[in-house]
């Protein structure tokens, strides 16, 4: 069953030439009105957002649902201007990258202990993961921000980096070890009569065989942590230091009679984590195959 | 390999050869050694996620419990216990009865709206159409950008003079105009609408993902046998995405409980209370870290814990028990060295 992890890209081009052929007595035609419908409702407030930025306020005030007349691009280049943009856009760069390696990278650890080991304590430790997904961070936010206190982080990305990376670890896990059990165990036998050690197996085979996995987890707790708002806000007081989240509520408050300059700063900081998301996407669906099956 | 297979039995009875005849002393000397470097590999590749999980997720929990039961502004070492005082003063408080419902409310409508639609979408989007793979990153775009953002941008397209009302006003349908966000009698249904916007992205991905496991030949032997199109989605992809609808329910209803950017960011910490959209977690923030009052604020957050985990445990213990044996209880894979 955890097969269909590893495996999991190839099967799913597979399934997908074959299978659809068994459905294709549907009328195509209704297909694409329902897609076109469904897509216009994702995508029309985020449209909303970006064409926004290319009006001015008394274009928005006049005629709040209409056409940018004429184009405007003052919103964008004054905020692609602005030091404080980059700062909160680097800020967060710093958050999402290196959450997402050190999350990656730990769970990526425990999960080979976990799937590949035999020991007294692995149930156990797949459990304490597991049950990592019941605790949110909305129910730990007010001690976590306590402890961050304590350890002399607030006000500092470290602060909210650090907590973040544990709160990836239990999805993380759960998703990287049916992928690493699949790996096939004549794998690790070759390996280790070619005189590898466990951890030379590991470094030279599990990662590049388990980069399906590596990739999709990246890529959510990427999204994650980019988009992460309930942490920063606690953590986070300067805007100097704010990641972009923050930075956009901030910016919508303090500009909230010029509402194109805060559609402009609010479509530019959704980019990122489109492009990641767009460019990685069928990976995740694949890797999230094998995940859900357990 | 063996070694570290047949490692397994024989660690069980390691004590007692070593108290026995032990003759032969090199074997067993290697034997130890593998042994000790196995701890130390184990040790060395997990100690650091486990070191991490439990300072930041496992000990915040537990300390949150502890300062429940103080009165405690949040400097210095908490003083002032008052046992269950903090939960009395939050169940006899009729905004966090409120919140309470909101949330209940919201979990509710999400599974209902949301779950049929996604497997309606997921099964549209499994179709061979052209440009299904823009389709697709499309329908996740909600899901990707941040609550601030969703927020934001709603926030001002369906203000009383934003685009939304100005749209019908322009379609002839000005009567529907709203006031969508401070309306106590539409901002639930406006939340409710935004929320399933956003999530249903993420319903979609494990839907799709879960078809797509489904055994291709289940399909090809409902074709011979002559099974239309509808019949093989009703008795074949519906019961085998059985599994995905569960997980993901469990999913949806936690993130329900725990609902708090969406609602922070669009009706603001004061303004959530009288629109009628506070959940448990904007009144934990509101009474907790903007009232300074960190005991009350951690009180709220053992409830949310409670009131997620009695839920969570239900749902597993009746519903997902079959499912997630492997997944979420105990540890998968049968096929271990």
């Amino acid at each position: 069953m955890s097969q269909a992890a590893l495996t999991g890209r190839t099967a799913t081009s597979r399934r997908r030439s074959t299978k659809s052929s068994s459905g294709a007595s549907w009328g195509s035609p209704t297909t694409y009105l329902v897609a076109t419908v469904l897509i216009s409702v994702c995508i029309a407030p985020v449209l909303y957002i970006i064409i926004g930025g290319f009006r001015s306020n008394s274009q928005i005030t006049v005629n709040p649902s209409g056409w940018p007349d004429p184009w405007v691009l003052s919103n964008y280049t004054s905020v692609l201007a602005s030091g404080m943009f980059w700062q909160q856009f680097g800020n967060s760069m710093i958050s999402a990258l290196s959450t997402t390696a050190a999350a990656v990278a730990l769970a990526l650890m425990a999960s080979f202990v976990i799937a590949r080991y035999n020991f007294a304590g692995r149930n156990a430790m797949y459990a304490l993961f597991a049950a990592g997904l019941m605790f949110p961070m909305t129910v730990a936010i007010t001690p976590l921000y306590l402890l961050v206190k304590n350890l002399g982080l607030t006000n500092n990305l470290l602060g909210v980096i650090l907590p973040q990376i544990a709160f990836a670890l239990p999805t993380t896990v759960i998703i990287l070890v049916p992928f690493l059990a699949a790996i096939p165990k004549e794998l690790e036998e070759a390996a280790s009569i070619d005189g590898a050690s466990r951890l030379g197996f590991f470094f030279r085979m599990v990662l590049p065989l388990s980069l399906p996995g590596v990739i999709t987890t990246g890529i959510l707790v990427f999204i994650g942590a980019w988009n992460g708002y309930l942490l920063p806000l606690f953590i986070l007081n300067d805007s100097a230091n704010y990641t972009l989240p923050l930075g956009v509520q901030a910016f919508s408050s303090e500009h909230s009679v010029d509402t194109a300059a805060v559609l402009a700063f609010t479509s530019l900081s959704m980019i990122p984590a489109l492009v990641f998301f767009s460019i990685f996407e069928r990976r995740i669906v694949g890797g999230l195959t094998g995940a859900v099956k357990g | 390999m063996s070694d570290s297979v047949t490692e397994l039995p024989q660690r069980s009875s390691r004590s007692g050869s070593i108290r026995g005849a032990a003759p032969k002393a090199s074997p067993r000397s290697d034997r130890a050694r593998a042994d000790w470097r196995k701890r130390f590999e184990i040790a060395i590749l997990s100690g650091p996620a486990i070191v991490m999980f439990l300072a930041f997720v496992i000990f915040p929990v537990f300390m949150a419990a502890y300062y429940g039961f103080f009165r405690w502004k949040g400097f210095g070492v908490p003083t002032n216990f008052v046992g269950f005082g903090n939960y009395v003063v939050i169940f006899n408080d009729q905004n966090f009865r409120d919140a309470l419902t909101h949330n209940g409310f919201i979990l509710v409508m999400s599974l209902v709206m949301q779950g049929p639609a996604a497997v309606a979408f997921a099964l549209l989007l499994n179709q061979n159409i052209r440009g299904r793979s823009l389709i697709r990153v499309l329908i996740f775009v909600p899901y990707v950008i941040s609550e601030v953002i969703v927020g934001t941008g709603w926030g001002l397209m369906l203000q009383y003079t934003g685009a939304l009302n100005d749209l019908l006003t322009n379609m002839g349908l000005g009567a529907f105009a709203h006031d969508w966000i401070a309306d106590p009698n539409v901002a639930i249904w406006t939340l409710m609408v935004i929320i399933s916007w956003k999530y249903i992205g993420f319903a979609v991905i494990l839907m799709l993902a879960g078809i797509q496991g489904i055994p291709e030949e289940l399909y090809e032997a409902a074709a011979i046998d002559g099974a239309s199109y509808w019949q093989i989605q009703r008795w074949i992809t519906l019961p085998l995405l059985g599994p995905t609808l569960r997980v993901w329910a469990f999913l949806s209803i936690i993130g329900s409980l725990q609902l708090f950017d969406l609602v922070y960011i669009i009706w603001g910490q004061y303004v959530a209370s009288t629109a009628g959209t506070s959940t448990m977690a904007t009144y934990m923030v509101r009474e907790g870290r903007l009232a300074g009052n960190y005991g009350f604020g951690n009180a709220v957050a053992v409830v949310i814990f409670v009131i997620s985990l009695a839920i969570a445990l239900t749902y597993q213990r009746f519903v997902l028990r079959r499912d997630t044996a492997g997944a979420l209880t105990e540890a998968p894979g049968r096929k271990q060295n």
